[in-house]
């Protein structure tokens, strides 16, 4: 079987779980026999091509004379809606970004009819405009290549799965590993919502990544359940050694890592690090990652007068992650709206104990992390308190939670794919 | 003759409220009221009261041919009491007609049997006293929290006075042996033991209203059609069961109260059986033989092990945490924590902990108030935490020393303050005495000689100088002397002035004495 698949991003280049996810997804189908053509917007040359074929997009010459594109890029033009859309970056990013397109004027028309298209392979504020221009790409890699299903991950490549079905009439699997809601809240934007939905309805089958975002996805975006299949996501086994970084600090350490954006409820993690504080001195607490709620969590710790004792570290990639999990005692996602959330099993394979909030896929599948509701401060810093103060609990979580993760394997999760895949011929 | 011996358990524990670790110090009350309240009341409707009421009408049907066997934890009766005290009154009339027993076991369905032998003798005391207060009856057989019995345990239970005792028919214990004999202790050979038949009971208790069962639905003919298959030369059937099997493991709607209804009408009629109590086995009976239990056994679970409370690291930490304060809450007297003491030990609180269910899938949920096993085990440290604290403070080796150092403190003080109290009674009175001595006294002008300097300055401002010269006159150096010094400069000037110029009759001279005696006695009485 041969699968084009159309990603957003690819390790080592990665800013969310997207990359980390497709990676491993794409491994566990290598071994089940399933040949994937992963495109991607904007190729570095590092990336890991052992598992796959890495198109980059930026390479692919265009005919601009094909009239194939230019019928369907009529057809993708009203999907164009350049505005303020900005997801997966940090606050200096997002700055240059929107002082960037002020000056960008260049028109659309003269974008798209280049011969060769360059992506900036980061999200920007011309997002849209990218998104449609990879559709039209995606459209020129279906027509040249021979597969027998469409794989698209996450909005930004629907339109160019689509495009891909349209042109070849193969059929279109969707990948959500999250949902508009999950990034915005109920603030959601409406032209994201309307490609989700778009995306979702064209499609053949619709893979969700957890029953959270399943039920989110019937009940927000009006999709027939008989064609959502659940995939819950897994993580590789780590190659690094614990306890191969030495501690500085004498005290426990609490680790938060993610994005410091809504989505991720970095505030719920403060207030319940001040809570501990208040009753024990010798605790340390760790805010990885960057985002935009970053200055207001830098403020919010120094109010509480906790800053002495709270820490941000900016964002860590690579090494560093695993060099924080291997300093951590405990590690907390108290996220607001989590489809899957790899981190926390990332952070078991390290034998760091997890608490975790219930609005997570992750939380469908783990049995040995404790689990709260993320407006639930009391609990989450009892649960935090727990794992600190009483041995017997910490010793059970580290007994058995790498275990749990090292039987969460990709090729579990390829299986379950191919079988979707599958369910497509019968 | 052979018999059939119902048993039925009741059993509620006390449930703890959601205990924040910043709770820990600051508040000292450990329960969900209003679950314990709510699920007791449910119960009660659902199952206790109208089980019980059965009970009595089959009781007046059958007379004394029907009887049957309760045992109801304290940790229970105490819920009965403050949440639903007509279940204590029905529980009364049933024990009025004569036909039921009450058993004895641990007061607050604890561990303690394998944990500590002076606390498990204490609260099957207190277990005891308890039924006999409110039942008439004090129990002469005894049940273990969940059946768990072992040979060290059964020997313990009959050193408390009991001969007989009742456990699980456990299959790796029984091996080829049949549960439907009476069998006896292996350590001491005079304590009955009465083996729970688990087919026949857990056919009613948990497979009477599955559909999935090939033997569905059950009826009170085919049962005693069981109960006739029993092989004849054996001697009793024990069927042993939660009371929450009636009405509420299964429903009403499942026709539990009907098959209960229909069934000792049929076992008697049909049957060669009859109805028999445990204390009635006890003392007719006579053991098959030994039964060989090594490691303790219980009721629970496909294993009939106790690892559904102890064994995992939590559930080890928790208990032995607990049963390390045994020694100090003992010497306590506070009645809070002799309370909470018991209500700690419910072995619920360790059941919730059981990560068992992970690995076959079957999470235990009924009438669990935790997610999971790590939920339950970090409220349970955290009140217990709380309760340490309580119990060092107020009790135990440190707490006593402590105590008695208070004591010691307040005798002293007491006697201080006896000691200061009668001092300054004397003190006073002798004052007072002083002052009534003075009072109203008059003072002669000779009383002069002995006043204090301090005095005589403040009689002199009040004196005019012409009244000095005369009262002086002849008066003697003694007088001159005292008076004279306190002068002021101008006084004294004015004084040896008006001495040479004033002519003085002897009259003013008596009258100057006189009046200044009289400012003596205002100024000074």
């Amino acid at each position: 079987m041969k699968v084009l698949m159309f990603g957003w991003e690819f390790p080592p280049h990665i800013t969310g779980g997207l990359g980390t996810a497709c990676y491993g997804l794409t491994k566990g189908l290598a071994k089940q026999n399933v040949d994937v053509i992963f495109v991607v917007p904007k190729a570095y040359g590092d990336e890991d091509q052992s598992a796959v074929r890495l198109v980059n997009a930026s390479d692919l010459i265009i005919d601009t004379a094909d009239t194939d594109y230019q019928e369907f890029w009529k057809k993708i033009t009203y999907m164009e809606i350049g505005s303020n859309l900005i997801p997966y970056v940090g606050p200096e990013e997002f700055k240059r970004y929107a002082e960037e397109n002020k000056l960008d004027e260049v028109t659309l028309d003269e974008k798209v009819y280049r011969t060769k298209f360059t992506f900036s392979g980061k999200y920007g504020k011309d997002l849209l405009a990218e998104v449609s221009r990879y559709a039209l790409i995606g459209a020129g890699v279906a027509q040249k290549s021979d597969f027998d299903i469409i794989h698209a991950h996450d909005w930004l490549t629907y339109p160019a799965g689509i495009a891909a079905k349209k042109v070849t009439g193969k059929p279109l699997v969707v990948h959500m590993h999250a949902t508009e809601f999950d990034r915005s809240g109920e603030n959601v934007n409406q032209e994201v919502y309307e490609i989700e939905k778009k995306g979702m309805e064209e499609a053949d089958r619709v893979i969700t990544v957890s029953n959270f975002t399943r039920a989110i996805v019937i009940e927000k975006y009006g999709i027939n359940p008989d064609k959502i299949f659940t995939v819950h996501n897994a993580v590789d086994p780590s190659d690094t050694e614990v306890g191969e970084y030495q501690r500085h600090v004498k005290e426990k350490v609490v680790t938060f890592l993610g994005r410091l954006t809504f989505q991720k409820g970095p505030e719920y993690f403060i207030e319940a690090a001040a809570m501990i504080l208040k009753r024990d001195k010798n605790v340390r607490f760790v805010m990885a990652g960057t985002g935009d709620m970053m200055n207001k969590m830098i403020k919010r710790a120094a109010q509480l007068h906790i800053s002495s004792n709270f820490h941000f570290t900016g964002f860590l990639k690579g090494s560093d992650v695993d060099k924080m999990f291997a300093l951590s005692d405990v590690f907390v996602m108290p996220s607001v709206s989590e489809p899957f959330g790899i981190v926390p099993l990332e952070a078991m394979r390290s034998n760091v104990p997890v608490v975790i909030s219930k609005q997570s896929g992750v939380s469908e599948i783990l049995k040995h992390a404790l689990k709260v509701d993320f407006w639930d401060i009391n609990g989450l810093a009892d649960a935090i308190w727990g794992l600190l103060h009483y041995d017997s609990l910490y010793k059970m979580f580290i007994k058995y939670g790498k275990t749990e993760v090292d039987n969460l394997k990709w090729d579990n999760a390829a299986f379950k794919v191919t079988e979707v895949y599958n369910s497509l011929f019968k | 003759m052979r018999s059939i011996c119902f048993y039925f358990q009741v059993h509620q524990p006390f449930r703890l409220r959601t205990y924040r670790f910043f709770d820990i110090g600051e508040n000292h009350y450990y329960y969900n009221d209003f679950e314990n309240s709510h699920i007791l009341r449910r119960i009660a409707q659902r199952s206790y009261l109208p089980m019980n009421d059965l009970l009595l009408k089959l009781m007046k049907k059958h007379g004394k041919a029907f009887k049957v066997t309760f045992s109801i934890t304290g940790t229970a009766l105490e819920q009965f009491q403050a949440y639903a005290p007509e279940v204590i009154e029905s529980f009364q009339r049933l024990a009025a007609t004569g036909n039921v027993e009450f058993l004895a076991e641990t007061y607050a369905h604890s561990l303690a049997s394998v944990k500590s032998k002076t606390e498990f003798r204490k609260q099957v005391e207190l277990h005891s006293k308890k039924i006999e207060e409110l039942f008439g009856q004090k129990p002469t057989v005894f049940r273990n929290t969940e059946l768990i019995y072992s040979d060290e345990i059964g020997e313990m239970v009959y050193d408390l006075g009991y001969n007989t005792m009742l456990t699980e028919g456990a299959r790796h214990i029984l091996g080829w042996k049949s549960p439907n004999y009476m069998y006896c202790n292996a350590r001491n050979p005079k304590l009955k033991v009465l083996l729970k038949n688990y087919r026949l009971s857990d056919d009613i208790a948990f497979r009477f209203s599955h559909h999935g069962w090939p033997e569905w639905p059950l009826t009170a003919d085919k049962f005693v059609g069981w109960l006739n298959d029993v092989d004849a030369k054996e001697e009793v059937v024990n069927l042993f069961m939660d009371y929450e099997t009636f009405g509420e493991h299964q429903w009403k709607e499942t026709g539990i109260f009907d098959f209960m209804s229909a069934l000792p009408g049929k076992v008697l009629k049909d049957s060669p059986y009859k109805f028999a109590t445990p204390s009635e086995l006890g003392s007719t009976m006579q053991p098959v033989s030994a039964i060989h239990v090594q490691h303790p056994i219980s009721w629970a679970d496909e294993e009939r092990d106790l690892t559904a409370w102890i064994g995992n690291e939590m559930q080890d930490e928790a208990i032995d945490n607990l049963y390390q304060l045994e020694e100090k809450v003992a010497k306590c007297s506070d009645p809070e924590i002799q309370k909470d003491w018991h209500n700690l030990q419910n072995s619920d609180h360790f059941y919730y902990m059981c990560t068992k269910w992970f690995s076959d899938g079957d999470v235990h949920k009924y009438f669990n108030p935790y997610n999971s096993p790590y939920e339950a085990f970090i409220n349970y440290m955290n009140v217990l935490s709380d309760f340490i604290i309580r119990v060092n403070q107020n009790c135990g080796a440190e707490g006593g020393e402590y105590h008695k150092l208070i004591e010691k403190t307040e005798e002293l003080g007491k006697e201080i303050e006896s000691v200061a109290r009668n001092t300054f009674k004397k003190t006073a009175a002798k004052v007072k005495a002083v002052f009534e001595d003075e009072k109203g006294k008059t003072y002669t002008f000779d009383e002069i000689k002995d006043m204090s300097n301090e005095s005589l300055k403040k009689l002199v401002k009040e004196v005019d100088i012409e009244n000095w010269v005369y009262a002086l006159k002849d008066a003697g150096e003694e007088f001159t002397e005292k008076i004279v010094p306190n002068f002021t400069k101008k006084a004294a000037k004015e004084y040896d002035k008006l001495k040479e110029e004033i002519k003085i009759r002897k009259t003013d001279i008596e009258a100057s004495r006189k009046s200044i005696s009289e400012k003596i006695s205002k100024l000074f009485s």
